[in-house]
Order: structure tokens, then C-alpha cells, then sequence
């Protein structure tokens, strides 16, 4: 069976690499009720900047990270102001159709050759890779230190969102903005600083992501984004833990029917196990049942 | 709401007038070529190469051939097939190009051709290598390419494993969504399991892919020989490091996608793959092109780069050899061409593939060594 | 004298497209451009009905659009050849197929709410996607991953231009009808139309297939236009072309759809133009940029919830669900 349990540990690191771009993700959707298409993109861009950190400026890893989460952030508040705000009030389908162009904009722009360059990068791992076997399955330590980061990092959004003012105030605002605005919260503030939050995870994420699997290129967010979209669904809209949840049940299913089904039609079977999920729960596995309208 | 649309009419015709003007008329001092290839997207890495390459050999050419002035025109096909044909459209009839370089992926080649057969415009695709770009199923006279098509390099590839490796079990994993890794993988497992082999793992993933943990693993309880991976060097190189740390020992072998600076050698070491040329070969014109182009964009040259210098080389040469810009002399000329250039020495059969060998290379110690040729 | 403004333009306008044509004032290329505009706003009317007019979020429009092409594509391969009449039973068949496709997962998944359905509808698209790929093995005439060609080239403008106008008119004629009206209570508060007695799932369902046979029979078309078909050019990201189209062209305007489809793809083509060959770099750029730009300055989309006068069935009817007939309802008219 030891067949068995490393798959099951393929399928965790494969669920906790998306549950570190669901987790950024939901949050703004959570908030703002917006499926940021750009954060695929801002993880992208997390990526390069923490990698360029961590090779060509010669930073030790941990500021390279903290460099890459602070840009982002900042890339992430001038988008919300640029691009989401003037949009705050329209159909909720303007500000998708903004995020898609932001999304583009991104991946374009980045390909450019004085930018990034449209090449695929081969890049050095910050830290040896080094495999142990738990119970007869191989695991290395960068699938462990993944999963603590996002352990970690879900526990701190936790914290933060139902212990701290800050956190109360985003709770305040997802619920209602005219309410939130007369209990004298600045919703302007508030939002600006959940795209700065959810922009600087995003980062943690490329960062820990181009690891993981040493590769960075302009389009590498296409991807990332659709998963963590989807986790974020099927947890259920705006539920943290949920996303993380969602995230690891995909990564279980993409994973175990790829090796005990078919790998070419991997994708079709888990994209068919969603659609079961959906129905049997509408909302997601830990939403809440509100009515929904776009 | 009528007056908007009156002047969206009067637009209409007065932009399609302009553009007519625009047309140029057949001109005998003139020779236009097109290249068509992604330059954005998410394969214009492939399309930039190439277009290096092919930019090169126009460049070496200074500007005439045959006594007529060059034109270019370069046009993005975003790896779309419907963009494909509207570039290659766009090239026939309105710049009524003589010839068409391009284009990189097979998806958007094949529509090309059809595009360049029916107004009689000579292709050559660098890169493409399904049978179905030249002949579907008949031949279409017009199209040529530069590259061995799949059957020849994924039999050249089971041949050595089976004869040189003695490997008795292959795992291959390959991109479903991509006819080149398809077409790759199909050959070869024809050819390998007629030899006498087995194939003990044939997994599959997704364009998009990063972890191949799931498939690996399975692969890794089948203890295969050779891990064959023909993909492109980026792919290839994530693939690579993961195997390696399931634990599996199999040798990968590959295909020319494999060629590139980009690859990770650390991942790949002792990995073959077959190619084109050797970067080691002491032919002049090797070791010219391999210097041109470090000097030029400061990195080694990959296969697509070489392939669109050389797709370049033979158009220019078919040119000066049917001495004009009549598409069917330049066609003919193509056709009965014999010419050295950098991946070989190439003539083309009835086909319109070029008859060239192809070599065996090993990455070894963070280098690409000749191993052997395979003459077709 | 009205009456006759909407024939009249629309006769002016084939006239002059077929002159042009005709007298090759308009080459290949920029007729092939057109011929697209064409095909992709037909495609477009299709989401415009499930997204613009009944709220469905559908994010998986192009593998219906792509089912309806390989399906015509196979017919007209394997046994049209070209046939005038066999042309026509293919679009029939894509548009059918791609029905009945939407009718077998529609029933299921329209009781999901927005961007529930979207992922759901998402989803679908991939799976349809993979089936492509992997097509070969069943029938090889597909080419599976390596596309499939051999369909016989004969829609050429002027079945296209038929096909499209008869598609503007059945969107006009549904939308103008109860099925229309009842998608428009639906889009605008599910909860209330289902409590006014409406049979929400039957009219959602409704919505939803005669949407995807739209896209059925453009796909249709689009086999018999372009010499080749690959499942990479129905993937999701298509599938968000056609959405940025409707929502670009305002929920609820089948005009807006159809201007919008018609500029969109006459935009990426006159990029081309315009940035040349020094900036072909930076078309996406652009693009994004424009996109960006046009929803900021029009939130609702070009033509949110208006009809060109002309389309409407009785002169002066505003569209159901359009801010005009809410101030004439709220004058004391109708």
C-alpha cells in the first residue's frame, strides 16, 4: 500500500500549492465578492520578484520573500484603485471584466522583452531539496514546508479576521458597505488594505510555488488562478478554511484519479467530481446557504 | 441609431477602399516573404527563437536574392489556430507574399498550408513536424519543412533504445493536448514494442502541468529502463528533477525539444535525446552559426532557432535558383534542392520532408555530447 | 416609411459587401474577417440570451461552439462534400447536437446560483476539451490533438450574412415574447418570478439550449469557413472572449451584442494594422488596456439593456427589463 499513501502525499503537496493561491484569493472574494482574475497574475509577478531576490540580488530567502510580498501588495493597491474601484458600485460583471483585462494586461506586459521576456526560466532552488520516507512513501522537505506555511498562514488569516479590529472591519464590510460605512469604518481603507493582504499572499505564494517547481514564466498564473478560483467555489464563497479545503480535495482527486484511473483523462474526472459536489451541495462544502445574484 | 449605422456603412467602404489602394500589385524586382509564428502568448518563447534564427539568415542574405529586392513581413499567430489563418490569409492576399516561413506549432501550420496550397505559395515550416502539414492525405505540393516529421525521429529514438540502451521496458509520458508530444510518443512505442520491448507506463498530463507526482509515482513502481520524455526543454526539465526525486533510476531519452540552454543539465544529466546537429560537430557551418548567434543574443542557439535559420537558408537558396519570384520555379527549385545547412545535409523526397540524419547527443556534465549518428 | 428602414439597410448591406466582394475592393482577408465578425456574433447572441437576457452565468460557451463544429465539420467531411443541402442538414446537426449536449447538462447544473454555475459550467468546458484531445481514438477522422481538417470550405458570405440575420431575428422575436420576458424576471430576481408562479427551471432550461445550439450553429459555420479545427481554439479562455463580448455589448441588448462582436473582432484585427510589425509585441498589451478602459467608462456596456429602434418588433416597445419602460410604467403607461 505504500503505492497508495505516497499518492495520497502527491495529492497534499498538490493541494496545499493550491490552498496558497485559494488562500489569497478568497479572501478578496470573500470581502468584495470579486473573482480577481489578476491574482493569478500577481502571482506571477511574486514569483519573479522573490526569485530575482533570492538569485540575481543575492538576498538571504526570507527577505527575498519579504521583498516579494511587498511589492505585490503595493501592485495589488494601485490595481484596486485603478482598475476595481471606479467600478465598486457598477454590475458585479464590470469588475470581472476589469480583473480579465488587468489579468492580460499582466501576462502581457510581463512578456514584454525589457520586463520579464516571454522565455521560460530554469531557476535555483534557494535550499537543497532532500527526500525522507514516511512510511515507505518518499516526501521532501519542500512539500513539508509548504504545508506548514499554509497551515500557518491559515491560522494567522483566522486569527485575523475574527481577533483583531482589522479583521472585524472586513467581516463588517463583506457584509454590507453602507452598514459597514455607518459604523464609521472607512471602507475605501479597509479594502485597500484586503487587496494589499491578499497581493502579499499571493507573493508568499509564487515565491514558495517557483520553489516548488523551479520554473517561472509570463503565463505561469493561468493556471494557479483557475485551481484556486475553483477551491474557492467549492469550499464555498468567502469561507477561508473552506478554500483551503476545497483546495486539498482537488489536489486529492486531480492526483488519485491521474494514478488509479487514467492520467489523460485527469482532468475531465476531477472537473466531473466538482459538478457531483456542486449539486449534492450548492454552496460549496462550507458556504453559507445565501442567495447568490450576479 | 440609423445615422450611427449610416456612418458605420460609409467607414466600412471607405476603409476597405484605402486598403485596396494599399494592395501591391505583382512586381518582378520584388521578392516578399512572410514568417509567420506566436510572438505573443503563451508560446511565443518558441516563436522569439525562431524568428531569431529566420531573421539571421535574411539578414546574411543583405537585403537581395536573385537580383530581387527582399521584403518581409512578420505576423503573430498567438498559437490560434482561427489567427493562423487569418495571418496566413491576410499574407496571401493582401501582401501577396511569394512564400511563407512558419509557422511553429503543427496547429496553426496545418491550416497555413491548406491557406498557402490553394493561392500557390511555397511554405517551409521550420518546426512542424506532423506528417499531416505536408501530405492530408495527398501531397500538397507547395509545403515543405525543415524538421524530421515524428515517425522518423521517434523510431530513431526506439531504435537506439532498443539496440544501443538494450532497454527492455520504456515508461513515456507525454502532453496530451500537444500533437508534436503525441506524435513523438505514438512513433516510438510503434517502433519499440515491434522490436520486442514493453512499454510499462504511458502517462499523460496537461499543457499546463507543474506536478507530475502522481504519474511519476506510478511510473517509479513499474522500474522502467529509459523514461522517454519527448517534450519541449522546459517541460522536460520539471519532469526531470521530479523523477529524480521519486527515486527513479530509468535513463530518459528525449527528442529535439530538448534543445536549448534552458534545459536544466543538472536534472537531466546522462539523459540522450535526439537532435538535429551536435553543437560539438567541427562542420564549418556549424561552428559559424553556433558563434553568430552567441555573439548576437549572448546564449547558445536552441533547435527552433536553428531550424528557422535553416528554413530561411533553403528558401533563399531555392530563390536563386529559380532565379525569379514565380512561385511555382521556386517550388520546383525546393523540391530538387540538395543543400548543406546547419541541421544537415538536405534533399527532400517525394514528401516534402527532408531527408537528413538526425544525431544522438548526451547531456553530460552540464554539456550536450555527440553519441551517434542515424542515417535515414 | 419606417417599416422599410431595417429591410432596407439590411438589402444595402449585403449589396455592398457582395460588390465589394465582387469587384475585389474587399480582398480575402478583410472578407474572412468579416465572415468571422459574423460567426462570432451569432456565438455571442447564444450567451447573450443565457448570460445577457435570463443571468445565467455560463463560462463554458465555447465548448458548445466547438461541439457544433466538429460535429458539422464531420458531416460535411464524411458525407457532404460541398452538398448545398447536406451543408445545410450539418448546421442543422451542430446546432442540434450541441442542444440536446446543453439539455443532458443544463437540467443538472442551472439550480447553481452565478459563480457557482460558472465553475460548473467551467468545468464542463474542460471536460468537453479533453474529450477532444482524445477523440482520435474513437472516431480518427477528428485528427484528435492534431486537429481536424477535410470539411468542405462552402460557407462563404452570403450563407453566413443569411445565417446571421436569421439568428438576430429569432433572438429579437424570443426576447420579445414570454420567453423573454420571463428570462428577464428571472435574471432580475429569481426568487420573486418563481414566487409569480413561473416555472424558473423549464425557462432557465430553455434559455440555456436554445443559447448553446446558437453556439452550436456558429461553430457549425466556422467548420465550413475555416479549413481547420483544433480543440485548443475551444478552450475556456473562448469561452471568456464570448462573456467579455456580452457583457461589453450591455446585458440584456442583443444590438450591443452584435456591435460589439462585429468591433471586437474588427479591434484585434486592426491592432495588427495599426501596431505594425516594430510593435506586434504589444497587442495584447493594448487590448487589455482598451478593455480596462471601455468597461471603466461604461460600466453597463455599450448598450446596456437598449435595442436599436429599428429591430423592435412594434416601433416604440422598449425592451423588456430597460430603464425606458420602467419610466413609462412609472408615467402611468403600461
Amino acid at each position: 500500500m505504500t503505492g497508495l499513501l505516497e499518492q495520497v502525499f502527491n495529492g497534499l503537496q498538490l493541494g496545499f500549492v493550491y490552498a496558497l493561491i485559494a488562500l489569497g484569493y478568497t479572501m478578496v472574494y470573500g470581502i468584495i465578492r470579486l473573482i480577481n482574475f489578476a491574482h493569478g497574475d500577481i502571482f506571477m509577478v511574486g514569483a519573479f520578484v522573490g526569485v530575482l531576490g533570492y538569485t540575481a540580488w543575492g538576498l538571504p530567502f526570507p527577505v527575498a520573500i519579504a521583498i516579494s510580498m511587498l511589492v505585490c501588495a503595493v501592485t495589488g493597491v494601485a490595481i484596486e484603485r485603478l482598475a476595481y474601484r471606479p467600478l465598486r458600485y457598477a454590475p458585479r460583471i464590470a469588475a470581472l471584466i476589469s480583473a480579465l483585462g488587468v489579468s492580460l494586461f499582466l501576462e502581457y506586459f510581463c512578456s514584454l522583452k525589457f520586463v520579464f521576456g516571454p522565455n521560460y526560466r530554469v531557476v535555483a532552488r534557494p535550499f537543497e531539496v532532500t527526500t525522507f520516507t514516511v512510511g515507505g512513501a518518499s516526501v521532501t522537505n519542500i512539500q513539508v514546508v509548504v504545508a506548514v506555511v499554509v497551515l500557518v498562514l491559515l491560522a494567522g488569516l483566522q486569527y485575523m479576521l475574527y481577533r483583531t479590529r482589522i479583521g472585524k472591519a472586513m467581516r463588517a464590510v463583506s457584509q454590507d458597505h453602507d452598514a459597514a460605512r455607518l459604523m464609521g469604518i472607512n471602507v475605501d481603507s479597509v479594502i485597500s488594505v484586503t487587496f494589499a493582504i491578499g497581493s502579499a499572499l499571493a507573493a508568499a505564494g509564487g515565491v514558495l510555488y517557483a520553489v516548488a517547481y523551479p520554473q517561472i514564466w509570463p503565463f505561469l498564473g493561468i493556471m494557479p488562478g483557475l485551481k484556486a478560483f475553483t477551491a474557492a467555489v467549492l469550499g464555498g464563497i468567502g469561507s477561508v478554511p473552506g478554500a483551503v479545503l476545497g483546495a486539498i480535495i482537488m489536489g486529492q482527486v486531480d492526483v488519485l484519479s491521474a494514478a488509479y484511473i487514467s492520467s489523460q483523462f485527469r482532468d475531465a474526472i476531477g472537473f466531473s467530481i466538482l459538478i457531483i459536489v456542486l449539486l449534492v451541495r450548492p454552496t460549496g462544502l462550507l458556504g453559507s446557504r445565501q442567495r447568490e445574484k450576479v | 441609431m440609423k445615422r450611427i449605422a449610416l456612418i458605420a456603412l460609409v467607414v466600412l467602404v471607405a476603409a476597405s477602399v484605402v486598403l485596396a489602394a494599399g494592395c501591391k500589385k505583382a512586381d518582378k524586382n520584388v521578392i516578399r516573404i512572410g514568417f509567420i509564428a506566436p510572438m505573443t502568448g503563451d508560446a511565443s518563447t518558441y516563436g522569439t527563437s525562431t524568428k531569431n534564427g529566420f531573421t539571421m539568415a535574411m539578414e546574411e542574405a543583405g537585403g537581395t536574392v536573385a537580383g530581387l529586392t527582399i521584403q518581409l513581413f512578420f505576423e503573430d499567430d498567438r498559437n490560434d489556430a482561427t489567427e493562423a489563418v487569418n495571418v496566413a490569409t491576410k499574407l496571401a492576399t493582401q501582401d501577396k507574399v511569394h512564400a511563407i516561413i512558419g509557422a511553429v506549432t503543427t496547429s496553426c501550420s496545418i491550416p497555413i498550408s491548406e491557406v498557402c496550397e490553394a493561392n500557390e505559395i511555397v511554405q517551409i515550416t521550420p518546426t512542424s513536424t506532423a506528417t499531416r502539414v505536408t501530405m492530408d492525405p495527398e501531397r500538397k505540393t507547395f509545403i515543405f519543412r525543415a524538421c524530421f516529421i515524428d515517425p522518423f525521429q521517434g523510431t530513431v529514438g526506439a531504435t537506439f533504445a532498443l539496440d544501443t540502451l538494450k532497454a527492455k521496458k520504456v515508461a513515456v509520458m507525454f502532453d496530451q493536448g500537444n500533437d508534436y508530444t503525441v506524435g513523438l510518443a505514438n512513433a516510438f512505442k510503434e517502433t519499440f514494442v515491434a522490436g520486442g520491448g514493453a512499454i510499462v507506463g504511458w502517462e499523460a498530463y496537461a499543457k499546463d502541468d507543474v506536478d507530475f507526482s502522481a504519474q511519476l509515482t506510478k511510473i517509479a513502481a513499474a522500474k522502467p529502463d529509459i523514461l522517454y520524455l519527448p517534450d519541449y526543454y522546459n517541460k522536460v526539465s520539471l519532469i526531470g528533477q521530479q523523477a529524480l526525486q521519486k527515486g527513479i533510476t530509468a535513463v530518459f531519452l528525449g527528442g529535439d525539444g530538448w534543445d536549448s540552454s534552458e534545459l536544466d543539465f543538472a536534472a537531466m544529466d546522462g539523459g540522450y535525446f535526439t537532435n538535429h546537429y551536435s553543437p560539438g560537430d567541427t562542420r564549418q557551418i556549424v561552428v559559424d552559426w553556433v558563434a553568430k548567434y552567441t555573439a548576437q543574443y549572448g546564449a547558445a542557439p536552441d533547435a527552433l532557432a536553428t531550424l528557422g535559420y535553416d528554413a530561411g537558408k533553403l528558401l533563399l537558396k531555392a530563390i536563386e535558383t529559380a532565379g525569379s519570384n514565380d512561385t511555382t520555379a521556386i517550388r520546383d527549385a525546393l523540391q530538387a534542392i540538395r543543400l548543406d545547412v546547419v541541421s544537415g545535409t538536405v534533399s527532400y523526397d517525394a514528401d516534402g520532408n527532408p531527408t537528413k540524419a538526425a544525431v544522438i547527443l548526451r547531456i553530460k556534465d552540464g554539456k550536450q555530447v555527440y553519441v551517434a549518428t542515424i542515417n535515414p | 416609411m419606417k417599416r422599410l428602414l431595417l429591410p432596407a439597410v439590411l438589402v444595402a448591406f449585403y449589396v455592398l459587401a457582395q460588390v465589394l466582394i465582387v469587384t475585389g475592393l474587399l480582398n480575402s482577408y478583410w472578407q474572412l474577417i468579416l465572415d468571422q465578425s459574423l460567426i462570432v456574433a451569432i456565438a455571442s447572441l447564444g450567451l447573450s440570451l443565457i448570460y445577457g437576457f435570463c443571468g445565467q452565468f455560463s463560462l463554458g460557451h465555447a465548448a458548445f461552439y466547438g461541439l457544433g463544429a466538429y460535429t458539422a465539420g464531420l458531416i460535411g467531411k464524411l458525407w457532404g462534400h460541398g452538398d448545398s443541402l447536406w451543408f445545410v442538414g450539418s448546421l442543422l446537426a451542430g446546432a442540434v447536437v450541441a442542444g440536446l449536449v446543453a439539455v443532458v447538462i443544463g437540467l443538472p447544473i442551472l439550480r447553481l446560483r452565478s459563480d457557482y454555475l460558472g465553475i460548473a459550467t467551467l468545468g464542463f468546458g474542460i471536460i468537453v476539451r479533453v474529450l477532444m484531445d482524445n477523440s482520435g481514438k474513437l472516431i480518427p477522422e477528428t485528427g484528435g490533438a492534431t486537429g481536424m481538417t477535410g470539411a468542405p470550405m462552402v460557407a462563404n458570405f452570403t450563407w453566413i450574412f443569411v445565417v446571421a440575420v436569421g439568428a438576430i431575428f429569432l433572438v429579437r422575436n424570443l426576447v420579445f415574447s414570454r420567453f423573454g420576458r420571463s428570462w428577464v424576471a428571472i435574471r432580475e430576481d429569481e426568487v420573486a418570478a418563481d414566487a409569480m408562479g413561473l416555472n424558473t427551471t423549464r425557462a432557465k432550461t430553455l434559455a440555456f439550449v436554445l443559447g448553446c445550439a446558437l453556439a452550436g450553429l456558429a461553430g457549425a459555420l466556422y467548420a465550413h469557413r475555416y479549413p481547420f479545427i483544433h480543440p485548443s481554439s475551444f478552450n475556456f479562455l473562448k469561452s471568456i472572449d464570448f462573456l467579455i463580448i456580452v457583457v461589453l455589448g450591455g446585458l440584456g441588448s442583443f444590438t450591443g451584442t452584435v456591435v460589439t462582436a462585429v468591433a471586437w473582432v474588427f479591434l484585434l484585427e486592426g491592432l495588427r494594422a495599426v501596431l505594425g510589425m516594430a510593435f506586434v509585441d504589444y497587442r495584447g498589451v493594448v487590448y487589455a488596456l482598451i478593455l480596462i478602459a471601455v468597461i471603466i467608462l461604461r460600466p453597463r456596456g455599450l448598450l446596456g439593456g437598449k435595442e436599436w429602434s429599428a429591430l423592435l418588433p412594434r416601433l416604440g416597445a422598449p425592451a423588456p427589463g430597460s430603464r425606458r419602460r420602467g419610466r413609462e410604467e412609472a408615467k402611468g403607461h403600461g
